[in-house]
C-alpha cells in the first residue's frame, strides 16, 4: 500500500479538520525538504564521498588496474611469442618442402639417366647380336650361292657332253656315217 | 510515509558524527557509498585474481570494462591522456555501479544527490584547471580563443567559451543526477499506481495491469539509463580532459 493513503486523502475531503492538517503537513514537511536540496546533508555527503571515492581511485590505481594491465600485456606478449613460433614453425616447414622436392627432382633425373642408360645398353647389345645373325646369314648365303654356281657349272658341261653323245648317235643312226667327236663338238659349240 | 515518491531519496543517520558544528554522519548514503567502493573493488579484484591467459566470464568482464574506458580515453584524448586512465576509470565504474546499485529496491541511489554528482563534476573540472595551467600555464587560457574567429567577434566568442566552460560542472552534474532521480520517481510513482488501483478490487486489478508493464518497462530503461548515464559522464570527462591536454583548438 505504497500510494493508498496519500489516495485516500485527496479522494475524500476531508471529513474531519484534523486529517486535512496531518495531511497538508505531510505534504509542507515533503516540499520543505526536499533530500537532494536539503544542504544540511552536504557536509556529510562530501566527506563520504571524498574518503569512498579517494580510497577507490587509490585501490584501482595501485593494485586492481596494473593488474588487470599486467594480464592484459602477458596475454599479448604470449600471442605474440606463439605467432613467432608459428612463423619460424611455418618457415622451418617451408624448407622442409623445398629440400624434399629438390631430393625428389634428383632423385627423378637420376632415374631418368639409369633408365637412358639401360635402353642404350640394351639397344647396343641387341644391335651387335643382329649384326653377327646377319653377317653370319650372309657368310651362309654367299656359300650357297657359290655352290650353285659350281653345281650350275658342272651341270652345264654334262649337258654340253650329252649333247655331243646324242648328236653322234643321231648322226650315226640317220647318216650312217660316222663323224668324230670333235666334229661333232663344234657342231654342238656352234649351234649353242 | 512509504507512499512519497521522494521518501526513497530520505537520508538517515546511522552513525551521528559532528565536527566543528558540522554534521559529518555517517549516514545511508555513506553506506551505500562504501558499498559501491566495495563491491566494485570486489569485483575487480576477485575477477582478476586467477590472472588467467584464457579469461573467465568475470574475467572478461573486467577486461572489457578496462578496454572500453582505454578506448573512450584514447580516442577523446589521445595517447597523452592514458595518465588520467585511473581517474576517469574510477569515476565511470563508481557511477556506474553507484546507479546499478540504486535499482534494488529499497537501496539508496546516492548518484540520486546533487551533491554527489557536483562533487564529482567539480573534481572533474578542477582537475582539468589545475592541470591545464600546471602543463601550459598562461597557454592554457588559448582554450578560450578559438582560431580563425574574426577580431571584432572575438571578445564575443570568448565570452561565450568562458560561459560555455562555466556551466560544464553543471550541467554534467545536473544530468546525471536529473536522470537518477527522474527515473527513480516515475518508477515508483508507476508502482505506486499498481498497488492503488489494485487496492479497487477486480476492476483495479485489471487497470493494475498498464502500470505493472510501465513498470517492467521503466526498469529496463532504467537499467540502460544508468549505464548511459555513467557512459556521458565518463566520456564528457575524456572530453574535458583533451581540453587540458590540448587547449588550442
Amino acid at each position: 500500500m505504497f500510494v493508498a493513503p496519500a489516495f485516500a486523502a485527496s479522494d475524500q475531503p476531508a471529513e474531519n479538520g484534523e486529517t486535512h492538517s496531518a495531511t497538508e503537513a505531510g505534504h509542507g514537511a515533503a516540499e520543505a525538504g526536499f533530500p537532494p536540496f536539503e544542504t544540511a546533508t552536504y557536509p556529510s555527503q562530501i566527506l563520504w564521498l571524498a574518503i569512498t571515492f579517494g580510497l577507490f581511485y587509490l585501490f584501482l590505481k595501485r593494485v586492481a588496474l596494473p593488474r588487470l594491465a599486467g594480464i592484459m600485456e602477458v596475454r599479448r606478449d604470449r600471442i605474440a611469442q606463439d605467432l613467432d613460433q608459428a612463423a619460424r614453425l611455418k618457415q622451418e616447414s617451408d624448407e622442409a618442402i623445398a629440400a624434399y622436392e629438390q631430393a625428389l627432382a634428383e632423385a627423378r633425373q637420376k632415374a631418368n639417366e639409369i633408365g637412358q642408360k639401360a635402353r642404350d645398353a640394351a639397344k647396343a647389345q641387341a644391335d651387335e647380336t643382329r649384326r653377327a645373325v646377319e653377317a653370319q646369314l650372309e657368310e651362309k648365303l654367299t656359300g650357297a650361292e657359290t655352290r650353285i654356281a659350281e653345281i650350275k657349272a658342272s651341270a652345264l658341261a654334262d649337258v654340253g657332253t650329252i649333247a655331243q653323245d646324242t648328236a653322234g648317235s643321231i648322226v650315226q643312226t640317220l647318216g650312217g656315217g660316222s663323224v668324230t667327236k670333235a666334229e661333232v663338238a663344234a657342231a654342238v659349240k656352234a649351234a649353242r | 510515509m512509504a507512499s512519497d515518491p521522494i521518501h526513497q531519496f530520505n537520508i538517515s543517520k546511522l552513525v551521528p558524527i559532528e565536527i566543528g558544528g558540522l554534521d559529518f554522519s555517517f549516514t545511508n548514503s555513506s553506506a551505500f557509498m562504501v558499498a559501491t567502493v566495495v563491491a566494485a573493488g570486489a569485483f575487480l579484484f576477485v575477477s582478476t585474481a586467477s590472472r588467467g591467459l584464457v579469461p573467465s566470464r568475470m574475467q572478461s568482464i573486467a577486461e572489457m570494462t578496462y578496454e572500453f574506458v582505454a578506448n573512450m580515453l584514447r580516442d577523446a584524448a589521445g595517447s597523452q591522456g592514458m595518465k588520467f586512465f585511473p581517474f576517469v576509470f574510477s569515476l565511470f565504474v563508481f557511477v556506474l555501479v553507484a546507479n546499478l546499485l540504486g535499482m534494488f529496491p529499497y537501496f539508496f541511489t546516492i548518484t540520486s544527490h546533487i551533491i554527489v554528482t557536483f562533487a564529482l563534476a567539480i573534481l572533474v573540472i578542477g582537475t582539468v584547471i589545475v592541470y591545464g595551467f600546471w602543463k601550459h600555464g598562461l597557454g592554457f587560457l588559448n582554450l578560450f580563443v578559438p582560431s580563425g574567429v574574426p577580431g571584432v567577434l572575438l571578445p564575443l566568442v570568448i565570452a561565450i567559451e568562458i560561459i560555455s566552460f562555466l556551466s560544464r560542472p553543471i550541467s554534467l552534474s545536473v544530468r546525471l543526477f536529473a536522470n537518477m532521480l527522474a527515473g527513480h520517481i516515475t518508477l515508483k510513482v508507476f508502482a505506486g499506481f499498481v498497488t492503488s488501483l489494485s487496492a479497487f478490487g477486480v476492476v483495479g486489478i485489471g487497470g493494475a495491469i498498464l502500470p505493472l508493464g510501465m513498470t517492467v518497462a521503466l526498469t529496463g530503461l532504467e537499467f540502460l539509463v544508468a549505464f548511459l548515464q555513467a557512459y556521458v559522464f565518463a566520456v564528457l570527462t575524456c572530453m574535458y580532459l583533451n581540453d587540458a591536454i590540448h587547449p588550442g583548438h
